[in-house]
């Protein structure tokens, strides 16, 4: 009967199976400068990323401009192609057992900018309808279905379903496109930075919503954003990226307790205190990320690491596992015995105690 | 796990809901609460309505002259705008000859406008191999001035109206392409059209709800804005013989064959160009209400 | 009561288009020499317009602004031309969100610089372009004898923003207004111009009125801390007093929203509702549709303006009072 308005795609790996197992990722962007574009030089917007994404966990991505998260959201809906690695959807992957076509129909996408995620030209109801319809919901059950999710993220539709974007607040707006997101049913949403923009206020309310909505539809979400309170609150673990690369990467709790990599550290000291008797007095760290345009050789953060020795410039870390759990992994030589970092064996010792 | 869909049976036909005024509904109100748009409307109006009926509004013949009376100054009765170097009545000879210069003003723009917006669109969604094909050629039309151009193309087709409408949609195509090229590569970019992707449309689907939609108010805009261009082109073709021939009442032709009369009589001379430039002021004041009437944001 | 810099009485400021806005109600606010104090308040609360009224930046055709407003004894109000341009960037000088929009593209730094030093301090222009390289220097910028020949698009995000703290600074303005300056930066970045600001306001010794949406950032740069909403100053207080000791429900809301120390999981504390439309001015508390605490008495009448501590103000019905029921037809919940 009605259950046919729209089809969930199926749990195919059960539930052991992770959703998304990203392998190697990469994404270069080649700019080219000069008259007849001879000097192209390439953007590693995302250089070699691997991470996994369990089903029903929210995964938070942290870090600063440049660091190659808003291309990761892009990948992950098919919205940016790979130059190589593998993209694993519920087992299947991508370009191989499962189109584009599929992959859309399991993963959606919140974008930041209210206004702009929004056709200026459609109606509420039309823009959250446009999916189903595109996937053969006759336009009648599209637009009941459409009213449904408005009231779902607490937007009546009588008042809201015939309006237009631009006569809705910022809030509302968001609303509607994580309405959108939901219309077709997806199993992961990227959440792109999609609290951001909104007054602190409204972004309690709407991140409230997006625990509400995870618990009834048994969403999976990858959550994006540059405040670390927001994605605290709402990732079971998070990822650390600079520079296209993971550095770091582990439940949130125990990231939390022991930064393991100084980029990590940096960062969360970069926090403003919330304690007038005790404000930050020295900056953790001095100048800006660099351009994404040729990184940095070796470990990428060297050039701004307090820690960072000659071998740091040459060799590239891997992810080693901190206080020898598998869970939290970083990518630092300080946490490689075999690296020849001086320090190594002492912030070994210090993380496991 | 809930499932949306399963209560929409039971829940019944969709309470009525409060719908926003739709965008053109909404274009025309701001228009008509603008008073410069609605005082050169109101005479842009009265121009073309004129000559669209013309023949029934008891004007003298336009072609038949008088060996007599020629060049009667204005006011003359029987003559309220005076008579011609071959003694034809010049207010019927304005009015009819707006037949002709208003349709090779708005002809060439429409058709242009049509194929401009097809060839931009598509340069700029598809991008790439096809954007560097369509915007080359554009590009080497623009290395003429569109006065040149619409000459040298007349010259080679030949005297005539159909020739004339032809050449200027030429003259058009390209700068209607550019604009129409740039704002859906803008518009391309936007998160609505990624959202639209991502909900699994064909190209064609997002192109047609999304993108088309977005992209043709400003560049209906231009178009408009390019209506008297178009008209004093066409004036110009036919003043320079490349046009509408000899009896046939045109503004440029009248203001070519009056240049003789412009010692005798200078007033008489300068009124088809007086009807020119009031069209073409319209034309262009009503363009930039437009504009800012098809303006979402307030 | 020492002399203050800044003194603000019953600011109005209203705007004037196809609909009215309110921006500014009533505004009252005084900033003692060598003081920093934010304004906080989200989109549309007037904090960004209070501060741009204060550099006489709103275009006056289509504002009404009323109301008296005084910097270092200069009567901002009366002033015109002459008088105004040497108030502008003299007296109190300005920095903002974006830097790429504040400076201009086709100067250098250093040019950008010297020409503000040459016009208000009218020196010559190697004395100016020594001054630049002084300013480039005291805001840390690395290199400053190569940066002072660079063009604004050559530098990065957070080099920009410093430049442009040098340029607000280089004629050494008694009042520096902060309009966001930190909102557009990477959190490593936004706490490096957050100490740099500090540190440049003890050695020049200005005051600077700070405005954010970031309680965070607010502590970190602030002595005092000014909470408007919907176009009111609703709670004013040292930032010890208004992160401790919140009285106003709105700023307590605030604090929750901030996520600081909130347990994973838990559901958070939001205030529900929008801030509401600003387009007449209001005859009650504009946060009352949104209180958790409020009573009949909030949507009847204006709030009082209560004055807990010294320097201290909090404009909230007491809530005691709440409840009374005299003056409203609603039937009171409870008393």
């Amino acid at each position: 009967m009605a259950d046919t308005v729209v089809d969930p795609r199926p749990d195919r790996g059960g539930p052991a199976q992770p959703l998304v197992i990203a392998k190697s990722l990469k994404r270069h962007f080649t700019i080219s400068k000069g008259l007849f574009g001879m000097k192209a030089s390439a953007v590693r917007a995302v250089d070699d990323v691997s991470f996994t994404v369990e089903k029903g966990e929210t995964l938070g991505i942290v870090g600063e401009s440049g660091c190659g998260k808003s291309t990761t959201a892009r990948i992950l809906v098919g919205l940016t192609p790979i130059d190589s690695g593998d993209l694993i959807f519920d087992g299947e992957q991508l370009g191989g057992d499962l189109t584009l076509k599929d992959l859309w129909a399991g993963v959606q996408m919140v974008f930041q900018d209210s206004y702009a995620s929004l056709n200026p030209r459609l109606t509420i109801e039309d823009t959250i309808a446009f999916g189903p319809r595109m996937r053969g919901t006759s336009t009648d059950d599209a637009r009941a279905l459409a009213h449904e999710l408005l009231t779902r993220v607490g937007l009546a539709p009588e008042r809201f379903a015939g309006r237009y974007p631009h006569e809705l607040s910022g809030g509302q707006r968001q609303r509607v496109n994580i309405a959108r997101s939901l219309a077709i049913r997806p199993r992961l949403v990227i959440l792109d930075e999609a609290v951001s923009a909104l007054d602190k206020s409204v972004e309690a309310q709407v991140l409230n919503l997006l625990t509400d909505l995870k618990a009834e539809f048994g969403l999976t979400y990858v959550f994006i954003s540059h405040d670390l309170n927001v994605v605290r609150y709402i990732s079971d673990r998070i990822m650390v990226m600079y520079l296209g690369e993971v550095v770091e990467i582990g439940p949130v709790e125990k990231i939390w307790q022991r930064r393991a990599h100084p980029y990590t550290a940096a960062l969360f000291a970069a926090m403003p205190s919330m304690d007038p008797d005790d404000r930050t007095e020295v900056p953790p760290l001095a100048g800006d990320p660099p351009n994404p345009i040729d990184p940095p050789s070796g470990c990428r953060f060297h050039t701004r690491c307090a820690f960072a020795e000659p071998m740091c410039g040459t060799a590239r870390p891997t992810a080693m596992p901190v206080a020898g759990d598998a869970d939290h992994m970083a990518a630092c030589h300080m946490l490689d015995p075999a690296s020849g970092h001086s320090r190594a064996a002492a912030r070994i010792a210090e993380l496991a105690a | 796990m809930a499932s949306i869909g399963t209560s929409i049976a039971a829940s019944g036909p969709p309470k009525a809901v409060v719908r926003s005024k739709g965008y053109w509904s909404g274009v025309g109100a701001r228009l008509r609460r603008d008073p410069v748009a609605l005082v050169f409307g109101t005479f842009l109006f009265a121009i073309i309505g004129a000559a669209i009926f013309a023949p029934y509004l008891g004007l003298q013949d336009p072609y038949a002259g008088s060996m007599v009376s020629r060049l009667k100054p204005v006011g003359t009765p029987g003559h309220l705008l005076g008579t011609d170097e071959l003694g034809r009545d010049m207010l019927a000879r304005l009015i009819y000859g707006g037949r002709l210069t208003l349709l090779l003003g708005l002809l060439p723009v429409l058709f242009a406008f049509m194929i401009g917006t097809v060839l931009g669109v598509l340069a700029g969604f598809v991008g790439g191999l096809v954007n560097a094909v369509i915007m080359r050629t554009v590009d080497v039309f623009f290395a003429f001035p569109s006065v040149l151009l619409a000459i040298a193309i007349s010259a080679a087709l030949g005297a005539g109206i159909i020739n004339s409408i032809v050449s200027l949609t030429l003259v058009f195509i390209p700068p209607i392409t550019r604009v129409a090229e740039s704002v859906t590569a803008s518009v391309r970019n936007l998160e609505y059209v990624d959202a639209a992707r991502i909900s699994g449309a064909s190209a064609f689907t997002v192109v047609r709800v999304h993108v088309l939609g977005n992209v043709v108010s400003p560049i209906f805009v231009y178009a408009t804005s390019l209506t008297s261009v178009s008209m004093i082109l066409a004036a110009g073709l036919s003043f320079l013989g490349l046009g509408v021939k000899p009896p046939e009442a045109e503004w440029g032709l009248m203001l070519n064959t009056l240049r003789s009369a412009i010692y005798i009589n200078p007033l008489i001379a300068a009124l088809p160009g007086v009807m020119i430039f009031i069209t073409s002021l319209c034309l262009n004041l009503l363009s930039d209400s437009l504009r800012t009437a098809m303006n979402i944001k307030d | 009561m020492t002399e203050a810099l800044v003194d603000i009485r019953n600011l109005n400021v209203r705007f004037h288009g196809a609909r009215t806005v309110h921006a500014v109600n009533g505004l009252d606010l005084s900033l003692k020499p060598g003081e920093v104090l934010t304004i906080l308040g989200e989109s549309g609360s007037g904090k960004s317009v209070t501060l741009k009224a204060l550099l006489r930046l709103l275009p006056e055709k289509r504002t009404a602004i009323s109301g008296a407003m005084t910097v270092d004894g200069i009567d901002v109000m009366s002033l015109k031309g002459r008088a105004l341009a040497d108030y502008r960037g003299g007296t109190t000088s300005m920095i903002f969100q974006e830097p790429m929009l504040a400076l201009d593209p086709v100067y250098t730094i250093g040019e950008q610089i010297a020409e503000a030093v040459c016009r208000h301090k009218g020196i010559s222009r190697s004395a100016g372009m020594d001054v630049a390289l002084d300013m480039l220097k005291k805001v840390r910028i690395p290199s400053p004898e190569r940066r002072l020949k660079n063009y604004p698009h050559e530098m990065s995000g957070g080099m920009r923003q410093r430049a442009m703290i040098a340029l607000a600074l280089s004629c050494r303005p008694k009042l520096l207004l902060a309009d966001e300056p930190t909102t557009a930066l990477d959190a490593t970045v936004q706490i490096q111009v957050l100490l740099l600001l500090r540190e440049l306001q003890k050695e020049f010794g200005m005051g600077i009125i700070f405005v954010t949406h970031d309680i965070g950032v607010a502590v970190e740069i602030s002595d005092r801390i000014a909470v408007m909403y919907a176009g009111t100053l609703i709670e004013t207080g040292t930032t010890r007093e208004i992160i401790r000791d919140a009285r106003h429900p709105y700023t307590r809301g605030l604090l929750a929203a901030n996520l600081h120390d909130v347990t994973p999981g838990t559901r958070l504390e939001a205030i529900p509702g929008a801030p509401p439309a600003l387009d007449a001015r209001p005859t009650a508390c504009s946060f009352a549709p949104r209180c958790p605490e409020a009573g009949p008495v909030c949507s009847a009448a204006l709030p009082p303006v209560l004055t807990p501590g010294a320097g201290r103000r909090v404009v909230c019905v007491p809530k005691a009072d709440r409840f009374a029921g005299a003056t409203s037809a609603a039937p009171a919940v409870n008393a």
